[in-house]
C-alpha cells in the first residue's frame, strides 16, 4: 500500500440532501465519490425527529395511538396496529374476530397504497415518469375507503386498543371486493410498463445486492430480506390478527437486487389482495370492541410485539408500570434499521445507483426519526 | 375518567359482589366490575390491587440448559412473561451470550437494542437486547441492569446492527458503549446537550441555548 497522500485529488466528498427530490424526505447522505465510484457514505438523520418515545411516557395508552401514526405516515394503519396489539398484550385481551377481519382488510389495503407510493416515487427516480401518476392514481380508490371508513385517509388512526372505533360502512365489503378486481389489472399494467423494459432492468439489476445473511446481519427485515430468498413474513411466522386463517404466499427472489426487490413487492401486492378477498368473504359478526376498561392501565410488566409492516418488522416494547401511562415505551422502526444497510449496498456502485437504491429501500423518514 | 376500574388480571381472585357486567371476550379472568361509581382504591377491599412486580413464570427449556451450563451464576433470572422469555444477565456476561447463542442457538438476529431509565434505583438502567432467531422461530430478551455511568461492551462486535440501535441509546440515555465504532449523537445535533428520555428530562425542556444559537428562534415552549 502506497502511503496515502496529504491531498487525495481523486476523492471528492459530496453532500446529497437533505432537501434532494429522490432521498424521499429529509435524509442526508454524505457521498465519498472516486470519480463515479462510491468509496463511502454516511447517513445524516433526525431531521424530522419529534421524540415519539418521550412523548408516548408522557400520554395515556389511548392518547398516544393517533402519535403512532405519524411515524410510518404512508402506512399509518400498520403503525395502529402494532401499536394497538402490543398494549392488548400487555392488557391480556384480544380484539374480537370481527375487528380482526376489518383489521386485517384495512392494513392490507394499506400495504398496498404503502407499495403503490413505493413503486411510483422508485420508478420516477429511476427515470420513469409514467407509473407515478397511474400509482398514486390506484392508491386514491385505496385512501377513499379509509376515508369512507374512519373520516381519514392518511393518518387514520383507524383502530382502537381492544378492536376499532367504527363499524363498518354500508357497501364496504363489495367496495374492497370491487376494488380488488379492479387493481389485479393494474398491476399487470405496471409490470408490462416496467418488467421487461430494458432501461429498468438494466438500471435495477445487480444493483445494491444484499446477501441473505447480511440481511440478518444488520437485522434488515421486510421485502428486502424477502428479495435475498428468506421466505420470513410475519404474518406467517407468528401470526396475528387471525392472518394465519388466510391462504396466501410470501414471494421471494434469489439474488437480493434492486430488481429482485421490486419483484416481491409486486407479487406482495397480488398478494394482498388475495388476502382481502378471503377476508372480505367471511367478515364474521358480533361486536367490534373487546371488553377493555374505560381507564388502560396494564399490570406492571412488559412485552414486545411486533408485525409485519410494509417496510418490514414493526415492533413495540413498552414497559407499564400500573399506571395510565407507559413507563418506557421503544419503537423499533423497520425503516431506521434497513436504512443502516445504505452503507453496504451502495459501496463500490456508481453514484447513480444511489438514488435506485434508496428508492428500493423503501425508507420513511418520519419512521426513521421518530 | 378519574374513577378506576381495575383491569385486573390473573392474580387476584374476584371479589365477592363483582357484577357480571364486563366478563366476557377476555382470555384470562376479566375484569370483575366494582359497583358503579366509587371513591378512589382505598375504600375497597384490597384484593384488586394488581401486585407491584412483573408475575413470571420460570423458563425453562434447551437453550436455559446450555446458557446455565455455560454462564452460571453470571445470569440471574430464567422468566416468562405474557409468554414471551427473557433472561437477566451480569453486564459483563452480555456480550458473551450473544455471541454463544447467535453462534450456537442460531439467533441471528438482533431485532432491537433499547434500554429503560429507573432514576431511583442504584443500577439506574436497564438494557434490554431483543433476539430472534430464524431457525427456530423464537424471540428472546437478554436483559441487564447498569448503573449510570457504566459502559458496557458495544454489541457490535457480535451484530452488525447494533451500531445504530446503540447509538440511539447513547443519544437518547446517554449510556456509552466501549469499543463502539462510532458513537456519536444520531437523531440529535451532535452539540445537544442534555439526554432527554432520562426521566429527569421534562417533556417541555430542550437545549434553548443550541436552538438559539442555530436556529435563530427562542424556543417555542
Amino acid at each position: 500500500m502506497p502511503e496515502a497522500t496529504f491531498l487525495d485529488a481523486t476523492e471528492l466528498v459530496i453532500n446529497m440532501g437533505p432537501q434532494h427530490p429522490s432521498t424521499h424526505g429529509v435524509l442526508r447522505v454524505i457521498l465519498k465519490l472516486d470519480g463515479e465510484k462510491v468509496n463511502g457514505t454516511e447517513c445524516v438523520i433526525g431531521y424530522l425527529h419529534r421524540g415519539v418515545e418521550k412523548i408516548g411516557e408522557n400520554r395515556t395508552y389511548q392518547q398516544f395511538a393517533p402519535y403512532v401514526d405519524r411515524m410510518d405516515y404512508v402506512a399509518a394503519v400498520s403503525n395502529g396496529l402494532g401499536y394497538c396489539l402490543a398494549v392488548e398484550k400487555l392488557l391480556n385481551v384480544e380484539a374480537p374476530p370481527r375487528a380482526q377481519a376489518v383489521r386485517v382488510i384495512l392494513t392490507e389495503l394499506n400495504r398496498i397504497a404503502s407499495h403503490l407510493l413505493w413503486l411510483g416515487t422508485h420508478a420516477l427516480d429511476i427515470g420513469a415518469i409514467t407509473p407515478v401518476f397511474y400509482c398514486l392514481r390506484e392508491r386514491e380508490e385505496v385512501l377513499k375507503i379509509f376515508e369512507n371508513y374512519c373520516g381519514a385517509r392518511l393518518t387514520t388512526h383507524a383502530f382502537r386498543i381492544g378492536g376499532l372505533q367504527y363499524e363498518t360502512y354500508e357497501g364496504f365489503e363489495e367496495e374492497v371486493k370491487k376494488f380488488c378486481d379492479w387493481f389485479i389489472p393494474k398491476v399487470d399494467e405496471y409490470e408490462e410498463l416496467l418488467t421487461n423494459n430494458r432501461i429498468w432492468v438494466g438500471r435495477l439489476k445487480g444493483v445494491g445486492i444484499l446477501s441473505a445473511d447480511e440481511c440478518k446481519e444488520y437485522g434488515v427485515t421486510g421485502p428486502v430480506l424477502r428479495a435475498a430468498g428468506v421466505a420470513w413474513d410475519l404474518r406467517k411466522a407468528q401470526p396475528y390478527s387471525g392472518y394465519d386463517q388466510y391462504e396466501f404466499e410470501i414471494p421471494t427472489a434469489e439474488n437480493g437486487d434492486t430488481y429482485d426487490r421490486y419483484t416481491v413487492r409486486m407479487e406482495e401486492m397480488r398478494q394482498s389482495t388475495r388476502i382481502l378477498r378471503q377476508a372480505v368473504d367471511r367478515i364474521p359478526s358480533g361486536p367490534i370492541m373487546g371488553k377493555v376498561p374505560k381507564v388502560v392501565k396494564p399490570p406492571v410488566g412488559e412485552a414486545y410485539v411486533s408485525i409485519e409492516a410494509p417496510k418490514g418488522e414493526l415492533g413495540y416494547f413498552i414497559v407499564s408500570d400500573n399506571s395510565t401511562q407507559p413507563y418506557r415505551l421503544r419503537v423499533r422502526p423497520p425503516s431506521f434499521v434497513n436504512l443502516q444497510a445504505l452503507d453496504r449496498m451502495v459501496r463500490g456502485g456508481l453514484v447513480a445507483d444511489v438514488v435506485a437504491i434508496i428508492g428500493t429501500l423503501d425508507i420513511v423518514l418520519g419512521e426513521v426519526d421518530r | 375518567m378519574a374513577d378506576e376500574q381495575k383491569p385486573e388480571g390473573s392474580a387476584a381472585p374476584p371479589p365477592a359482589g363483582g357484577e357480571a357486567g364486563i366478563p366476557a371476550a377476555t382470555p384470562v379472568a376479566a375484569a370483575p366490575k366494582p359497583v358503579a361509581p366509587k371513591p378512589p382504591a382505598a375504600a375497597h377491599a384490597a384484593p384488586p390491587k394488581p401486585p407491584a412486580v412483573m408475575v413470571t413464570t420460570p423458563w425453562d427449556s434447551d437453550i436455559t440448559q446450555v446458557l446455565k451450563e455455560r454462564f452460571g451464576g453470571d445470569i440471574t433470572e430464567f422468566s416468562i412473561y405474557l409468554g414471551q422469555s427473557f433472561m437477566v444477565a451480569k453486564p459483563d456476561a452480555v456480550i458473551p451470550i450473544l455471541e454463544t447463542l447467535k453462534l450456537e442457538l442460531d439467533f441471528d438476529y438482533l431485532v432491537d437494542v433499547t434500554a429503560v431509565d429507573y432514576p431511583k434505583r442504584a443500577e439506574r438502567f436497564d438494557m434490554v437486547y431483543i433476539l430472534y432467531s430464524f431457525a427456530r422461530n423464537e424471540r428472546i430478551r437478554v436483559k441487564t441492569m447498569i448503573p449510570d455511568g457504566y459502559s458496557p461492551a458495544t454489541a457490535v462486535t457480535v451484530h452488525l446492527a447494533a451500531n445504530w440501535l446503540e447509538r440511539e441509546v447513547f443519544d437518547m440515555f446517554g449510556i456509552q458503549f466501549a469499543g463502539h465504532p462510532d458513537m456519536r449523537r444520531i437523531l440529535l445535533p451532535e452539540e445537544w446537550q442534555g439526554y432527554p428520555l432520562r426521566k429527569e428530562y421534562s417533556i417541555l425542556q430542550q437545549d434553548d441555548s443550541w436552538v438559539r444559537e442555530n436556529l435563530g428562534i427562542e424556543s417555542g415552549q
